[in-house]
């Protein structure tokens, strides 16, 4: 490509670029609506639970994606390796029989010092593959798999005793069984622990989030007002959440008031909805902190903060260690809904599509944040709900639907990273020329 | 080179020749093999399986080779010149092709297919410097899930190959059908310490030799290491070198990254060509998602490194690593009953060498 083709392209109205910023969420976006089309079975009330459910689900792990690309390791494919930690705590709560809150923040405690060993071992193979570290994180996680299934299938049974008769260990004495049921919550069990403490209905939780942002709208107002050489903000935007936090205020009070369909939407589990934002805040929180600003050089250049004396090995370390034991936490939560703990699978996706729904909320390998992570946590969820629903509606396959999810997933991946690449590579030869 | 005058070489001057994967790895799998003898299994079955598989995975092992070379690190989207061979196989069953003719047939409409998706990607790959390796794994991963969408909405009308009811593939395509199974692996076999004293043509017993499948391999490998002594093959090595320094000196790297890529997109193809003649089976849909890190593990214990590599590499690598899994499943059968230690052990080792691979690539982005 010629030089006049990059500065003209580079010099295109705001309007382009913006499209070409987002255009993963937008595929997405267009995706969801193209399946309300067509699909004649998807109720609103059906998508709204669903989404709802795996929203509340999935949040969790998707946040602890953030500080590790903001410490620039790239989008950190190792969570798996936290989710494991998660399940080996759920593994030993489970086998004394322990259970209810007291039992879940039991197995948050347990898992804390596992996911920190975890995540130092993983931090430190980073800093040996400095610029790999996104596929190593991918390789650490496949290799992590083989010595999590050495652990629960070989030395549960062969090396640490355990009795055959158990209901967690396969009949023949050796191993966990595939599928390990956690109980119901008020039988002693883990199961709901955590989302049956105190539920709303969906409409109430819309109406919070929603007078809640539209506060911090105000908030952010005043705070400009007051000060303005030291705070950015964007009027159209603002305005633009503004209406749209009214909006949303507007239809929960109707739905609210009138009874209408959507108040059967399954409830919403306000603690877990709790974690997720105490998360968010974290998140945000840390940057303004001193290691938060570390973080951010050591993202930015290696080299400059390594100059300024910064610790960088250990700055990643940390950031590594943050991510995986916020990704041990998030499995348990995500674990605590399912009800049943799948030994063997339920952490092999876990980063893929985390990772996934992250890109598709608009962040890249640069830069992320918790508005990213939230929006592609509803956003790439919403995909995974429509996708059987297209295939069976436009193919009468949902199989195809299936096919096409898996694609979408690996395919949103290779789309975001390969044109953020691609467009550094650019801008790079651009200044070089 | 090893300096003969020199014999008394310590003995971290042979391990760094030879490398240390190699080393570790090829000594577990001899230890394996006599603690296979120790618990009576036959040697003889262990190594004309490890020969077996060597020849079936050899070419796609070898498709390492030329990415490695040119400086886009091992082919993690080797699935996108597998689904190349995989098309093509199902294109020459479609045409009615059997036996040898539909052999050559895949082989042919395999060639030009992977030459123009090896010629997009390359151009992919050039356009994502830095990060070529993630950007493959995932191209090869998206390929896949494309092409489920595709085996599952092809219309095709052979009776081998369709679902019995309502459209679509089937998930394995039985070769047997069409004879195509173990076509090259039967051509001029025969077996060693067999039925007949040292060598009996055809023979059943002792340690066989897929000679067809041999030749083939080896024929692949010669071309390889023919093209890299060429003008082309050495610009390429150079440009995977010292890319700068090839460049002022007059070479297009980037069209000698895309050359590399076609070729181990091509030899991608051929690869799982031969590889399912000798399984048999051709599997579709997701069989060839993880297939590229294998491959990539092979080339790595053989003693390449994710900037260099050899003919020889794979040759070894594939041996060492293909003989490691024979031998492990038996004998970790034997001693731990009812349990797949093997995968275990294959998972680890397989990841566990990649990683290590991962941590000596030098330098970074940043």
């Amino acid at each position: 490509m010629n030089n006049e083709n990059i500065s003209e392209r580079l010099n295109k109205s705001k309007v382009s670029t913006w499209v070409a910023d987002n255009i993963v969420s937008l595929i997405f976006v267009a995706f969801t609506l193209f399946g309300f089309l067509v699909s004649d079975g998807v109720t609103m009330n059906f998508f709204l639970t669903e989404l709802s459910s795996r929203f509340f689900r999935n949040a969790f792990l998707v946040l602890a994606l953030v500080i590790p690309v903001v410490a620039g390791l790239g989008l950190n494919f190792g969570i798996v390796v936290g989710a494991m930690a998660g399940q080996i705590a759920i593994a030993i709560v489970l086998y004394f029989g322990w259970g209810g809150l007291n039992g879940l923040l039991l197995t948050m405690l347990i898992a804390l010092p596992i996911a920190t060993l975890f995540g130092y071992l993983t931090g430190m193979l980073y800093n040996k593959t400095r610029g790999q570290e996104m596929i190593a994180s991918l390789m650490v996680g496949y290799f992590a798999n083989g010595i999590y299934q050495f652990l629960f299938l070989f030395v549960v049974g062969v090396i640490i005793k355990v009795p055959k008769t158990h209901p967690m260990i396969k009949p023949d004495g050796v191993g966990v069984r595939m599928t390990v049921d956690m109980g119901a919550y008020d039988k002693g069990g883990l199961k709901y622990t955590l989302d049956k403490i105190w539920e709303i209905p969906f409409m109430w939780a819309i109406l919070a989030i929603f007078a809640a942002i539209l506060l911090l709208q105000l908030w952010k107002i005043i705070r400009n007002k007051k000060n303005p050489a030291l705070y950015r903000y964007n009027k159209t935007m603002t305005v633009i959440n503004i209406i749209l936090c009214l909006a949303m205020i507007a239809i929960s009070v109707q739905a609210i008031t009138t009874n209408s369909s959507l108040m059967m939407v399954r409830k919403v589990p306000v603690v877990t909805g709790l974690f997720i934002v105490a998360l968010c805040i974290f998140n945000e929180l840390i940057l303004k902190t001193k290691l938060g600003q570390d973080f951010r050089s050591v993202g930015q250049s290696q080299h400059i903060a390594e100059v300024s004396g910064i610790n960088v090995d250990k700055t990643r370390i940390i950031a590594t260690i943050m991510s995986t034991v916020f990704a041990a936490w998030g499995q348990i939560m995500y674990l605590q809904n399912m009800g049943t703990l799948n030994t063997y699978g339920a952490h092999t996706q876990i980063g893929m599509f985390s990772v996934a729904a992250l890109l598709v909320g608009g962040a890249s390998t640069q830069k992320a944040g918790v508005k990213h992570a939230i929006m592609g946590t509803i956003l790439f969820n919403s995909m995974f709900i429509m996708s059987p629903e297209i295939g069976l509606s436009l193919f009468g396959n949902a199989l195809l639907g299936e096919y096409f999810r898996t694609f979408m997933v690996y395919g949103v991946i290779g789309l975001a990273l390969g044109l953020h690449v691609w467009r550094t590579n650019k801008k790079g030869k651009v200044t070089l020329n | 080179m090893v300096d003969i005058s020199r014999k008394g070489t310590s003995f971290n001057d042979i391990v760094k020749k030879i490398g240390f994967p190699t080393i570790f790895i090829g000594g577990f799998w001899i230890l394996l093999l006599i603690a296979g003898g120790a618990l009576g299994i036959s040697i003889k079955t262990l190594i004309s399986d490890t020969i077996k598989r060597a020849g079936m995975n050899g070419i796609l092992v070898l498709a390492m080779v030329p990415s490695i070379q040119s400086g886009t690190g091992p082919n993690f989207a080797l699935p996108v010149g597998i689904v190349c061979g995989l098309f093509a196989t199902v294109l020459a069953i479609e045409f009615g092709f059997t036996g040898w003719a539909w052999l050559f047939v895949s082989i042919a409409f395999s060639i030009p297919l992977s030459v123009v998706v090896g010629y997009l990607y390359g151009k992919l790959l050039n356009a994502v410097k830095g990060s070529e390796m993630t950007i493959a794994t995932y191209t090869g991963f998206s390929i896949v899930a494309a092409m489920c969408l595709a085996w599952l909405m092809i219309p095709f009308k052979s009776p081998n190959m369709g679902w019995f009811i309502g459209n679509g593939l089937r998930e394995t395509i039985q070769l047997d059908v069409i004879g195509g199974d173990k076509i090259l692996s039967n051509f001029l076999s025969f077996s060693l310490f067999g039925e007949n004293g040292l060598i009996t043509v055809g023979g059943e017993k002792g340690i066989i030799i897929p000679t067809g499948m041999l030749i083939i391999f080896f024929l692949c490998c010669f071309i390889v290491w023919i093209y890299f002594r060429s003008k082309s093959g050495i610009a390429i090595s150079a440009g995977g070198i010292n890319p700068k320094f090839a460049q002022s000196s007059g070479i297009d790297i980037d069209k000698c990254r895309i050359k590399a890529n076609i070729l181990s997109t091509i030899m991608g193809a051929i690869g799982i060509i031969v590889y399912s003649q000798g399984y048999g089976y051709t599997q579709l849909y997701t069989a060839p998602l993880m297939m590229a890190f294998p491959a990539v593990a092979a080339v790595l214990i053989g003693g390449a490194s994710a900037q260099r590599a050899k003919v020889s590499h794979v040759i070894i690598g594939v041996i060492i690593y293909q003989g490691l899994f024979t031998t492990a499943l038996p004998v970790a059968n034997q001693l731990f009953e009812g349990m797949d230690l093997s995968e275990i052990l294959r998972m680890v080792i397989q990841n566990g060498i990649i990683l290590y691979a991962l941590t000596q690539v030098k330098g970074g982005d940043n």
